[in-house]
C-alpha cells in the first residue's frame, strides 16, 4: 500500500428513509476543520435510494465534494450492500480518513469496510485532531470502560477510519447557496443475488425517553442505591419537568432501562441544565454529559471525579437534600406560574 | 445446527483502576469476568439448541486464564470450549484478532460444520464492537449487529429473522445461514446453572491451541505486527477548572435553597413550559 496516493476527508452521511441523520452534518463540521489543515477536499459519501437531492445540503454544511450511489438495493442499510459500495469507493478514490458516526447503523458499516480494505478503526472517538506533517490521524476516546482517554492512531494503512459519537460534534453554520461537486457511482449487485432482506422497519412514533432533546436532565449515579433512592431523583425530575438520565451502575442494577443510559455507552446529551445526584464522574459517564450547559452535581465524597466536570458542587447526602430540593422547587415553581396566570396543576 | 460463540475475558471495568502516577490500568485491582454481553450470547446460543439440536461451541483468545472464562461458558450450557493461546498473538487490535479467531474458526470448521456464529455487542474492555462484523467478512457470511431477539431459525432451509435494535425503534432482517449475530443484552436474561452445568464446568478442561495448530497462518496479520492501529498516548481525563462547591458549612437546607435559586435564575427553563405543565 502506497499511502502516498490517499488524499482527502471522508465522512459517511447516513440517512433514513431520505432524510439526513444529524451525526453526518456534525461529521462534516469535525471534517472541513481537518480537510482545511491537509488542504484536501471534504467529502459526503452518500448511499441509499432517491437521495441525490440531500447532497445540496451537504454543500451548504461544508462538504466539496459528494460521491452518491442510487440504487434500489441500497433504499435501506445492509451490511452486505453498503460495505460492497463503500469498499468499491475507497479503492477506486482512496480517501486518507474516513469518518463515520457511531449509530448502530454507521459502527456496523465501519467494522465491515474497516476488514474489507483491511485497514484500522477506532471505535466511538470523541476527539479528532491531525498531525499535518506527517498526515497522521489523531482520533481519541474514552479507553476501558471510560478509564482513562486515549489517542489512537494508525500509521501504515489507509484510510484512517473512525467512528464519532453523535453530538459531540458540531455542525457548522449552513452556507445557503453553497455549492459542489456531486459524483455518481454505481453498485453492481442484484436484489436476487443476496443473502439479506429487510423486512421491515419500526421506529417508535415518539421515544419513550428522549433524553437527546431534553433541556433538564436529572440523573441518578451508584449513590442513589435502589429503588427508593432512585424514585426520589424522579420525583425531582417530575417536579421540574425534566427527563431522568442514569450512569452505567445504575443501568446495569436493573433500576431504569438502557434508554435513561447517558455515557460512552448510553447517548450524548447536552441539556441547558444537568443535575448529578451520587454519580462518581468515571469517564465513561462524562464523556456524555460535559457539554452540557450547567452541571450541578451532587455527592457525599468532596474527591468523586464529577466535580471537576461540574460548573456548581454540593458535598451532600442526597437522601436528605433531594428532597429538600423537590420540596423548595415545588414550591418556587408553583408561585411562578401562578404569578404568569397559568393555574399549577 | 452447530452454534459458534466467540468469547472474550474481559477485566471488569466498573472495578479497575488507573494509576495516577504512570496513566496505566492496574489491572490486579480488577477480577477477570466473561465479557456480560458474550454470556447473553452463549445464553441465546444455548437456548437455540435446546430447540434444534446440535452443539455449541466457545471460542476465545487470550492468556491461559481466559480458559476461566470458558468454563463459565460451559456453565451456562456450552458443550465445548477452546482458546487461542500464545504469545504471537498479543498485542492485538480488532482487525488482527478478527484475524486470528477466523483461523481457528477454519480449523473448527473443517472438524464440524457452523451453521450459525454468535458474539456479544462488544466487549466491556474496549466498547468497540467491531471483532464480529470482521469475523463475519472474513468467514464471507452476513453479520447481523445489535439483535435484540431471534425472531424465526428455520436450520433446514437455512433461513433465520432477526431483531437489530437500531435507533428509534428496531428493524426485522431475515439472512440466510450461516450469519454472524452480535447480541444486545435484551435478547434474553442468563439463566442461574443447573447443577450438572455446574460440576461439569469444574472439571472441564478447554482446548488450548497455539498459532502451530492452526493451518496457513499469515503471521505478518497476528498480533501487534498484524494490528494497523496502535495507541498514541494516555491521559487522565480533562480536569477543568472544577466546580464552585456550595458548602454553607454543610447546612443542607441552605445548599438546597442555593441550589434552586441558581436553578430559577434560568428563566427561560421555567417560562415557556409554564403552560404545558
Amino acid at each position: 500500500m502506497n499511502i502516498e496516493e490517499y488524499r482527502g476527508v471522508w465522512v459517511f452521511i447516513e440517512q433514513r428513509d431520505g432524510q439526513l441523520v444529524d451525526v453526518g452534518l456534525e461529521l462534516l463540521g469535525a471534517g472541513r476543520d481537518l480537510a482545511d489543515k491537509l488542504e484536501v477536499d471534504l467529502c459526503g459519501i452518500l448511499l441509499g435510494h432517491h437521495v441525490k437531492e440531500l447532497s445540496n445540503e451537504l454543500f451548504e454544511y461544508g462538504a466539496d465534494k459528494v460521491y452518491v450511489i442510487d440504487d434500489p438495493v441500497l433504499a435501506n442499510y445492509r451490511t452486505e450492500t453498503y460495505m460492497k459500495a463503500v469498499g468499491d469507493l475507497v479503492r477506486k478514490y482512496k480517501p486518507e480518513i474516513f469518518v463515520y458516526g457511531a449509530t448502530a447503523n454507521g459502527k456496523d458499516l465501519a467494522s465491515a469496510v474497516a476488514t474489507e480494505v483491511m485497514t484500522g478503526l477506532t471505535a466511538d472517538t470523541t476527539i479528532l485532531d491531525v498531525d499535518v506533517e506527517k498526515r497522521l490521524f489523531e482520533a481519541s476516546r474514552p479507553a476501558f470502560g471510560g478509564n482513562i482517554m486515549a489517542t489512537i492512531l494508525c500509521k501504515k494503512h489507509r484510510p484512517q477510519m473512525a467512528t464519532v459519537r453523535p453530538k459531540v460534534m458540531k455542525k457548522l453554520e449552513p452556507q445557503p447557496g453553497r455549492q459542489g461537486e456531486i459524483i455518481e457511482e454505481t453498485i453492481d449487485l442484484k436484489e436476487d443475488d443476496l443473502r439479506t432482506k429487510v423486512l421491515e422497519i419500526v421506529r417508535n412514533a415518539k421515544k419513550a425517553v428522549n433524553l437527546e432533546d431534553a433541556d433538564i436532565i436529572v440523573a441518578a449515579g451508584k449513590g442513589i442505591k435502589d429503588e427508593k433512592g432512585f424514585k426520589m431523583v424522579e420525583a425531582l425530575a417530575d417536579v421540574l419537568n425534566a427527563t431522568v438520565g442514569a450512569s452505567r451502575d445504575v443501568v446495569e442494577a436493573g433500576l431504569c432501562g438502557h434508554d435513561h443510559q447517558v455515557g460512552q455507552t448510553g447517548v450524548t446529551v447536552t441539556p441547558k441544565l444537568y443535575f448529578a445526584i451520587g454519580i462518581s464522574g468515571a469517564v465513561q459517564h462524562t464523556v456524555g454529559m460535559a457539554n452540557s450547559e450547567t452541571i450541578i452535581a451532587i455527592n457525599t465524597d468532596p474527591d468523586a471525579a464529577i466535580f471537576n466536570v461540574s460548573h456548581y458542587g454540593v458535598v451532600a447526602d442526597a437522601f436528605e437534600i433531594v428532597p429538600l430540593l423537590t420540596e423548595e422547587f415545588r414550591k418556587a415553581l408553583q408561585v411562578k406560574t401562578e404569578e404568569g396566570g397559568v393555574a399549577h396543576v | 445446527m452447530n452454534i459458534l460463540v466467540c468469547i472474550k475475558q474481559v477485566p471488569d471495568t466498573k472495578i479497575i483502576k488507573v494509576n495516577p502516577k504512570t496513566n496505566t490500568l492496574d489491572r490486579s485491582s480488577a477480577p477477570a469476568i466473561l465479557n456480560p454481553y458474550d454470556a447473553h450470547a452463549v445464553e441465546e446460543a444455548v437456548r437455540l439448541k435446546k430447540i434444534h439440536g446440535g452443539k455449541v461451541v466457545v471460542l476465545s483468545m487470550g492468556p491461559p486464564q481466559a480458559k476461566e472464562a470458558i468454563k463459565k461458558c460451559v456453565e451456562i450450557g456450552a458443550d465445548e470450549g477452546y482458546l487461542i493461546s500464545d504469545r504471537r498473538f498479543a498485542g492485538a487490535d480488532t482487525l488482527a484478532t478478527s484475524y486470528a479467531l477466523y483461523k481457528a474458526i477454519q480449523k473448527l470448521m473443517d472438524e464440524d460444520g457452523i451453521d450459525l456464529v454468535l458474539c456479544g455487542k462488544h466487549a466491556i474492555d474496549g466498547d468497540t464492537g467491531q471483532v464480529g462484523p470482521g469475523i463475519a467478512r472474513r468467514m464471507e457470511i452476513p453479520p447481523l449487529t445489535n439483535v435484540i431477539k431471534v425472531e424465526e431459525v428455520d436450520p433446514a432451509e437455512k433461513m433465520i429473522k432477526v431483531r437489530r435494535k437500531i435507533e428509534n425503534g428496531y428493524e426485522i432482517i431475515q439472512s440466510t445461514l450461516p450469519c454472524l449475530l452480535t447480541v444486545e443484552k435484551e435478547i434474553n436474561e442468563v439463566a442461574y446453572s443447573p447443577l450438572p452445568n455446574m460440576l461439569r464446568a469444574a472439571r472441564y478442561n478447554p482446548i488450548v491451541w497455539t498459532v502451530d495448530d492452526l493451518k496457513d497462518v499469515d503471521m505478518k496479520q497476528l498480533g501487534l505486527k498484524g494490528s494497523p492501529t496502535i495507541v498514541g498516548k494516555m491521559w487522565p481525563p480533562a480536569k477543568s477548572d472544577g466546580a464552585q462547591m456550595l458548602d454553607d458549612e454543610g447546612d443542607v437546607k441552605k445548599q438546597a435553597e442555593k441550589i434552586v435559586s441558581l436553578v430559577l435564575e434560568k428563566r427561560e427553563l421555567f417560562e415557556a413550559k409554564g403552560g404545558e405543565r
